[in-house]
C-alpha cells in the first residue's frame, strides 16, 4: 500500500476517543486517560462505594420512624457527641503540635533526629489495642502518669480526656507527615525577605509561614480527624465504655451487631458516614480556599 | 546614604567566602559587584543587608558613617531584592508591596489609607498598577521582579541591594529590565549595589564596578577603567574575550615604533580579539603569521579563529564584516596579524 492510501491518522482513533477529546476541547497529550479513569472508578467502586452503599441499603429497609428512633436515642446522641467532639479536638491538637514536631524535624539538625523521625510513625505501626492498653496503664490512677495527675484532680483513664488522649496519639503521624515535605520545600528566601522588610520572627511565622503551610495543615487535620473518628482498638481500653459518658460510636455499632441488631448498627453508621463526609468536604473547601493563590 | 565595609572575613566551614574585603559605595551611586559564582559576591551583599554576619572579630559595615555591623536585617532599612523574587505567593501584588508597612509597630505604622496610597504609588512607579489584585503566580518573571523591587522600596530603604536581580529572566527581558533599572535609579537616586555574574550587565548600567574573585576584590573602577585597564589577568579574562599569547611569539608583531622587546621574555600577553589587525600575508611587513581555521560571519562582527604558525596557539580575532569582505579570506589562507593594543602583567614587560 502506498503511503498516500493510508487513512488520515485522526480517523484511526476509536470514535469514543474522539467524542471524549472533542468534549474536552483539546486532545490530552498524556495517553491512557480513558483507561486510567476507568480503572480509578472501578477500583473506588469496588473498594469504597460497594461496602458503603451496602450500609445504606440495609438502612433503607427500616422505616423513617424506626431510623429516627435509633439515631436520636440519648445513648446514641451522646456517643456521636463524644466521637465527633474528641476527634475534632484531637485533630486540632495534632495540627498544632504536629506542626511543631515537623518544624523541629525539618529546621534543626540534632543528634538522633533520624530516630525521632522514625518514632513519629510508631502510632501507625503499633497495633491499636497495644497502644490502648499501654495508655490505659499509664494514665490509670495508679499508672506512671496517672498517679501524678490524680492528686491534682485530673482523671484521664475512663473519662472523655482518656478518649481524647488515645485519639491524639493515633493521629499525630498524619499531620507531621503531610506538613514535613511542604516545610522542607519552603524557600528560606521568603523568610529573609520578610525580615528585611522589618517583620519580626512572630510576624514572619504568622503572616508568611503558616498561610503557606495551611493547605497541608488542613490535609493533615482532615486525615487525623477521619482516622480518629473510626478508631476503635485503642479507645475501648482507655475509655471504660460507660454508656452516655465514654462510649464512642464505633463501639456502639459493635454492641448493636453483637445483639444481632444489624439495622440499628447500619443506621448509626449511616449518620456517621454522612456527617463525616460533609465535614471532610468542608475541610476540602477550606483547603481549596487556603490555596486560592495557586496559578489558575 | 553611603555604604562602607571594612576588612570583612567570612568562612563557611572550610570554605572561605570573604577574605578581607573592603567596599566603599558613595551616596547615590549604582555599583555592580561582579564575579564568577563562588567568588563571595553574594555573601558580601548579604552581610551588608544583615542576612549574614561577618566572622566575629572581623570588619565593620557602616551606613553613612553609622556602624550597623550588629544590627539585624529588619533594623538596617535596606531594600533587598532576591534572585528568585521571594514574593509571598499567598498574597496579592498589592499585599506584597504593603507588607513592609503593615508589620510596623502601631505607632510607626501609617494609616490604612496611607499604606494603600503608598503601595499604589510604588506599583505605578514600577509600571504595574493594573496588576495590584493579581497573585505572583499570575505574573511573568519580569513583572515579579518589579513587584519585588516595589516591595523593597515600600519601607523607604536607605540603600537598595539587588542579588542577581535579572539572573532568572530570559535574555530579552533581562536586557529591557536592566536599562529600565538604570533609568529608575537615575530617577530615585538611591544608593544601590547589585550583584551579578554577567559582565555585560555590569558594564552597561553601573557607575562603578567591583570585580571579585576567590573571596577577594580584584579591581574597582568605572566600567571603562576596568575594561580598558584591567588590574589582573583574571579581570582581563573575566571582562570579555581575550587572547592569551606567549610573549616570544610576538617578536615583531607590535606596530613599528613600539619599544623593542626581549625575545626571551616568558611573560604572557593579553589581547582583545578586536584589537588585532588582519592583513594579507603577501603584503609584507612585520607581524605574526597565522592560518585561518574558521570564519564565523553570522552576527554584527565577523569572528576569525586562527592558528599561529610559529607557536600553533589559537587566536581569536574580531573584525568588521566589510573588512572581511575586503580581505576576501578563505579557510586555510595565510594572514599577518598586528596587535593594536595589548597588555602584559609582567613587571619588566611593560608596554
Amino acid at each position: 500500500m502506498s503511503p498516500t492510501a493510508l487513512p488520515p491518522r485522526r480517523g484511526t482513533y476509536p470514535p469514543s476517543f474522539r467524542t471524549m477529546s472533542s468534549a474536552r476541547s483539546s486532545r490530552s497529550i498524556l495517553p491512557g486517560f480513558g483507561l486510567s479513569l476507568g480503572f480509578t472508578l472501578a477500583y473506588l467502586g469496588l473498594i469504597v462505594l460497594v461496602p458503603l452503599s451496602a450500609a445504606f441499603l440495609k438502612t433503607a429497609g427500616m422505616g423513617l420512624h424506626e431510623f429516627a428512633a435509633v439515631v436520636a436515642s440519648p445513648r446514641v446522641v451522646a456517643a456521636y457527641k463524644l466521637s465527633f467532639g474528641a476527634s475534632l479536638a484531637a485533630g486540632f491538637v495534632n495540627m498544632v503540635f504536629g506542626l511543631v514536631v515537623a518544624w523541629v524535624l525539618v529546621r534543626y539538625p540534632f543528634p538522633g533526629r533520624k530516630l525521632v523521625d522514625a518514632l513519629v510513625d510508631l502510632p501507625f505501626a503499633l497495633p491499636t489495642a497495644v497502644a490502648g492498653i499501654a495508655l490505659t496503664s499509664l494514665y490509670s490512677s495508679n499508672g506512671w502518669v496517672g498517679r501524678w495527675l490524680a492528686p491534682l484532680g485530673i482523671r484521664v483513664a475512663f473519662t472523655w480526656t482518656g478518649v481524647f488522649v488515645a485519639l491524639t496519639f493515633i493521629g499525630l503521624p498524619f499531620v507531621v507527615r503531610t506538613v514535613q515535605p511542604v516545610l522542607q520545600e519552603l524557600e528560606p528566601d521568603i523568610e529573609e525577605a520578610s525580615s528585611t522588610l522589618g517583620a519580626n520572627r512572630l510576624q514572619t511565622i504568622v503572616r508568611i509561614l503558616i498561610p503557606q503551610l495551611m493547605p497541608s495543615l488542613l490535609t493533615g487535620f482532615a486525615l487525623a480527624f477521619a482516622r480518629a473518628l473510626g478508631e476503635y482498638g485503642s479507645v475501648v481500653f482507655i475509655s471504660g465504655n460507660m454508656p452516655m459518658r465514654t462510649e464512642i460510636v464505633p463501639l456502639l455499632i459493635i454492641t448493636k451487631l453483637e445483639q444481632y441488631d444489624y439495622r440499628g448498627a447500619t443506621a448509626i453508621a449511616v449518620v456517621m458516614l454522612v456527617s463525616s463526609f460533609v465535614l471532610l468536604l468542608l475541610i476540602n473547601l477550606l483547603q481549596k480556599w487556603s490555596r486560592r493563590y495557586h496559578a489558575i | 546614604m553611603s555604604i562602607e565595609a571594612h576588612s570583612l572575613y567570612k568562612k563557611f566551614g572550610a570554605y572561605t567566602a570573604l577574605d578581607g574585603v573592603d567596599l566603599n559605595v558613595p551616596q547615590g551611586k549604582l555599583v555592580a559587584v561582579l564575579g564568577p559564582s563562588g567568588s563571595g559576591k553574594t555573601t558580601l551583599l548579604r552581610i551588608i543587608a544583615g542576612l549574614e554576619f561577618a566572622d566575629p572579630g572581623s570588619g565593620r559595615v557602616l551606613f553613612h558613617g553609622d556602624d550597623v555591623t550588629d544590627l539585624p536585617a529588619g533594623k538596617r532599612r535596606v531594600g533587598f531584592v532576591f534572585q528568585h523574587y521571594a514574593l509571598f505567593r499567598h498574597m496579592s501584588v498589592f499585599e506584597n508591596v504593603a507588607f513592609g508597612l503593615r508589620v510596623r509597630r502601631r505607632r510607626d505604622r501609617p494609616s490604612r489609607e496611607a499604606i494603600a496610597e503608598r503601595a499604589h504609588r510604588l506599583l505605578e512607579l514600577v509600571q504595574l498598577d493594573g496588576l495590584a489584585g493579581r497573585f505572583p503566580s499570575q505574573l511573568s518573571g519580569g513583572e515579579r521582579q518589579r513587584v519585588a523591587l516595589a516591595r523593597a522600596l515600600a519601607v523607604e530603604p536607605k540603600v537598595l541591594l539587588l542579588d542577581e536581580p535579572f539572573g532568572a529572566l530570559d535574555a530579552r527581558v533581562r536586557k529591557d529590565l536592566r536599562r529600565w533599572l538604570r533609568r529608575f535609579h537615575d530617577e530615585i537616586q538611591l544608593t544601590t549595589i547589585f550583584v551579578t555574574h554577567d559582565q555585560e550587565e555590569a558594564l552597561e548600567i553601573a557607575d562603578e564596578v567591583v570585580i571579585m574573585n576567590k573571596a577577594h576584590v580584584e579591581q574597582v573602577g568605572t566600567p571603562q577603567q576596568v575594561y580598558d585597564r584591567p588590574a589582573s589577568p583574571f579581570v582581563y579574562q573575566f571582562l570579555g574575550n581575550v587572547n592569551v599569547l606567549r610573549a616570544p611569539a610576538l617578536a615583531g608583531a607590535r606596530r613599528r615604533g613600539g619599544p623593542a622587546e626581549d625575545p626571551n621574555t616568558e611573560g604572557q600577553i593579553y589581547v582583545r580579539p578586536h584589537d588585532i589587525e588582519v592583513s594579507p600575508h603577501d603584503a609584507g611587513g612585520s607581524g605574526l603569521s597565522a592560518i585561518v581555521r574558521h570564519i564565523h560571519a553570522a552576527g554584527p562582527h565577523a569572528r576569525l579563529l586562527l592558528e599561529q604558525v610559529q607557536t600553533r596557539e589559537q587566536v581569536e580575532v574580531e573584525i568588521s564584516r566589510s573588512e572581511l569582505a575586503d580581505l576576501d579570506l578563505g579557510v586555510n589562507d595565510l594572514v599577518r596579524l598586528r596587535l593594536r593594543q595589548s597588555h602584559s602583567f609582567d613587571e619588566d614587560y611593560a608596554i
